[in-house]
């Protein structure tokens, strides 16, 4: 071992104590200090309630089955129309103006109104135009509210994502006699696309947690399972389950975006 | 008939006038060479050879024909005048042999299977045949420019531009693409190059242009441009390069 090894070594196992000693100082507060709080106990027993918690939690995760199906059925159709708007709104012929200005128009309006606007106004009105069944489905109604908003960040990121292939890609392809469409298929969308799928993942876990926004409009996924329980129990720890139902999905996920942004960063440079 | 003949190409930028009425001729299988400072319009001339910056005014012709009309479709003619660029711009997501493939399959309409013997044989002459399932990323600048000058050859153009194709490499690394300039020339190239490599503009040229301020202001065989250089700013720059 080096000298310089050796020092750096000392200086890990020093950060290392230090690190531990002021992580379990911080922890031993919390837990000795909260429980000292006038209205600990009654928090606890309505909110990390552990008989309640064993109890809903199969019920729960089985409510949340179907926020995985709307997720499912919605990230999908979410992508396609972004990246159509997107395309849209770079449209560089004039038979297609009216195109630019629709997807214009689209983005600026879903990205103004609040998601929960947005699932009211669409998953409430169109089902009392009196549709038939299955057409007034609140599953319908509802997706579609999230997958307008939601396509219209989507579109903005794929965007900037075409934004960040630089221009001279285009120029050598143009140069070798593609199309601007084959350059934009061929050259620049692969690329764009690339660029960002960590921001892209960031929205996935976004509409994953918007996907309970639904429960106002009808469908009994998680939010609403745990309400449900709430009321029959008089008890708020069936929340505390929803919650972490969501993070054992969003924390990984959100994560896996970090690292594949950190990547990205590392090969940039 | 001069394979390319440029009348007069005026090209602005906003009211910056970067080629101010430059006339060429570059006949079949010639070699000329672009010198002048930077910002002199070398780059900018190129590009507009190959469409792909619009002409103010002044005209472009390819084998007696004007390429320069406005309106006219600029693939054909793209297809036909290969350009090779500083920085390669090769493009990253794909491989050597996809990166070659690309535009004869789009633009000339080829299957891979008919393509594959005819590109093969290109990376083999240009000494890459072992690196044509690689990524960009995962060769030297030298083989990158390589396998951008290739890319260029697949469309079998008449006339190809190089851009100061061998500034952005390493020392080292130059000789090895000069050679492939010298053997297009062999094979009866015509070829216009922007570059800074005098002594290889003057081994290898057949003419030499001298651009200052967006204008030809000298030209001839690199012997009297180089030895003989009449006017004073073209003597002050070959002093300059030559030191
Ligand atoms: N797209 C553009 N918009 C505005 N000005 C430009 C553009 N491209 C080039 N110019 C300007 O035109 C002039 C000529 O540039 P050009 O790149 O053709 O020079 P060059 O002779 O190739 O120089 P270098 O030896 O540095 O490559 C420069 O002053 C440059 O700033
Ligand atoms: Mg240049």
């Amino acid at each position: 071992m080096t000298r310089r090894e050796r020092y750096e070594a000392h200086q890990r196992r020093r950060s290392l104590v230090i690190a531990t000693i002021s992580t379990v100082t911080v922890v031993a507060a919390i837990y000795f200090l909260v429980p000292l709080a006038p209205g600990w106990t009654k928090v606890q027993q309505s909110f990390f309630n552990g008989e309640t918690l064993v109890k809903t939690f199969p019920k729960l995760l089985e409510a949340f089955r179907i926020n995985v199906m709307i997720f499912a059925w919605s990230a999908p159709a979410i992508a396609v129309l972004g990246l159509l708007i997107a395309l849209a709104r770079d449209a560089k012929s004039p038979a297609l103006f009216p195109l630019r200005i629709f997807g214009a128009a689209f983005t600026d309006v879903f990205r103004g109104v609040p998601v929960i606007l947005t699932v009211y106004l669409i998953g409430f009105g169109i089902p009392g135009l009196g549709l038939p069944r299955p057409w007034n489905s609140p599953y319908i109604w509802g997706s579609l509210a999230l997958i307008l908003t939601y396509s219209a960040y989507v579109a903005e990121i794929f965007r900037s994502g075409i934004d960040s292939v630089h221009h001279s890609q285009r120029a050598a392809a143009l140069s070798l006699g593609l199309s601007e469409r084959q350059v934009m298929r061929d050259v620049v969308l692969p690329q764009a696309i690339r660029n960002v799928v960590p921001s892209q993942m960031n929205m996935l876990i976004a509409l994953q947690k918007d996907v309970s926004l639904l429960s106002f409009i009808g469908p009994v996924e998680i939010f609403r399972q745990a309400g449900v329980f709430k009321s029959l129990l008089a008890n708020f720890t069936p929340y505390v389950g929803a919650a972490i139902i969501f993070l054992i999905v969003t924390i990984p996920a959100t994560r896996y975006a970090d690292h594949l942004m950190a990547r990205q960063m590392r090969e940039r440079r | 008939m001069p394979k390319l003949e440029l009348q007069g190409v005026i090209k602005r930028f906003g009211d910056r006038t970067v080629c101010d009425g430059i006339n060429l001729t570059v006949d079949e299988g010639q070699m000329v060479c672009l010198i002048g400072a930077s910002g002199s319009g070398k780059s900018t001339l190129l590009r507009c050879i190959n469409l792909l910056e619009p002409i103010e005014d002044g005209a472009i012709f390819l084998d007696g024909e004007d390429i320069s009309i406005p309106g006219l479709n600029p693939q054909s003619v793209r297809a036909r005048i290969g350009i090779v660029f500083q920085s390669f711009n090769l493009f990253p997501h794909m491989t050597a042999l996809e990166n070659v493939m690309l535009a004869p399959r789009r633009v000339r309409g080829l299957f891979r299977a008919e393509l594959q013997p005819e590109v093969e044989a290109l990376f083999a002459r240009f000494g890459l045949a072992d690196r044509m399932h690689n990524y960009p990323d995962q060769l030297s600048g030298g083989q990158q420019q390589r396998v951008a000058i290739v890319r260029a050859l697949a469309m079998q153009p008449e006339v190809m531009l190089f851009d100061e194709i061998t500034s952005a490499l390493d020392p080292q690394l130059v000789g090895e693409v000069l050679d492939v300039l010298l053997m297009l020339k062999k094979q009866g190239m015509t070829m216009v190059m922007a570059t800074h490599e005098m002594g290889f503009a003057r081994e290898a040229a057949d003419k030499i242009c001298f651009l200052d301020s967006g204008r030809i202001i000298e030209e001839g065989p690199p012997e009297a441009v180089f030895d003989h250089p009449s006017h004073q700013t073209t003597q002050a720059f070959l002093a300059r390069a030559l030191k």
